[in-house]
């Protein structure tokens, strides 16, 4: 999947890739989309629910190995 | 004489009508002032040792990032989490059972291991404290948890705003200038428990 920005958030734990993606997030513009690395196993459930707050749009997520790969699109 | 209007039946008539759409109208407008409403929650830190600065400010940041408002009121030992120095964070295993206590270094079977230190070693070994604070930090490291102050930081920036006792600045003998310059306001329970009322969550940490 194309993406505009990228976050690695590998080896960070809650609440930063939240907190992270949030601050990469506001630098976009609307439309765009931001692919985030995480080996939180939290993470999965709290991007979730962010997008789910925020209104912005979490395209896929995937797993491998330990790692997690997410897109999310900028409302 | 036909064209009195029956008032008593019209009011039947309106009473009625009210009745059945008023519920449904009602709902909706609440529903609809619930959607509309930003979420916020205030949090009241009274505590000040290093596993008690994370509840906060963790909870802070983390609803400063899905848009909320959020106010910190801090309080007693809480104002500790103001101060500009924040690297003399402590914490103490003594007489707190429920701390793990496992050691963040060496092989894999050695971290798994659980220290169950008595008490009367933990009060009378010196630097006992610093030791357990020391393997905390490591801890935490190891885990990749952020530092109070990246947190605290990571507050401010998101808006947050930290709010100070100021009947408990005076009975610890602080001044202002002990802590960091973005403490929006000092106030007293009397001004902050009116921002705790209107917030959706108000939390004891």
């Amino acid at each position: 999947m194309n993406f505009d920005k990228d976050l690695d958030a590998r080896g960070l734990n809650c609440p930063l890739p939240i907190l992270r993606a949030k601050k990469a997030l506001n630098e976009m513009q609307s439309g765009q989309v931001l692919r985030i690395l995480a080996t939180d196993p939290g993470s999965v459930k709290d991007f979730e629910a962010f997008c789910k707050q925020t209104g912005n749009e979490l395209l896929s997520h995937a797993e491998a190995g330990k790692e997690f790969t997410f897109f999310m699109k900028r409302k | 004489m036909a064209d009195q209007p029956d008032v008593a039946l019209i009011e039947q008539i309106v009473q009625r009508r009210l009745d059945e759409i008023l519920p449904q109208k009602i709902e909706e407008k609440l529903a609809q002032i619930r959607a509309s409403k930003t979420p916020s929650m205030t949090i009241i830190a009274t505590k000040g040792t290093l596993d008690w600065a994370y509840p906060p400010f963790i909870l802070a940041s983390t609803a400063a990032a899905l848009g909320w408002n959020v106010s910190i009121f801090f309080t007693f030992y809480g104002l500790q989490l103001l101060r500009k120095d924040l690297s003399d964070l402590r914490i103490s295993p003594l007489g707190n059972p429920g701390m793990p206590m496992k050691m963040p270094f060496g092989p894999e079977w050695f971290k798994d291991m659980a220290w169950n230190i008595p008490n009367l070693v933990q009060a009378g070994v010196p630097g006992f404290e610093a030791f357990a604070t020391a393997l905390m930090r490591q801890t935490m490291k190891n885990k990749g948890v952020v530092g109070i102050a990246e947190l605290r930081a990571l507050c401010l920036e998101a808006g947050v705003n930290l709010i100070g006792c100021q009947m408990t600045v005076d009975l610890f003998g602080f001044s202002r200038e002990d802590f960091i310059p973005e403490v929006k306001e000092y106030c007293g329970a009397a001004t902050f428990l009116p921002m705790a009322q209107a917030a959706d969550v108000a939390l004891f940490v």
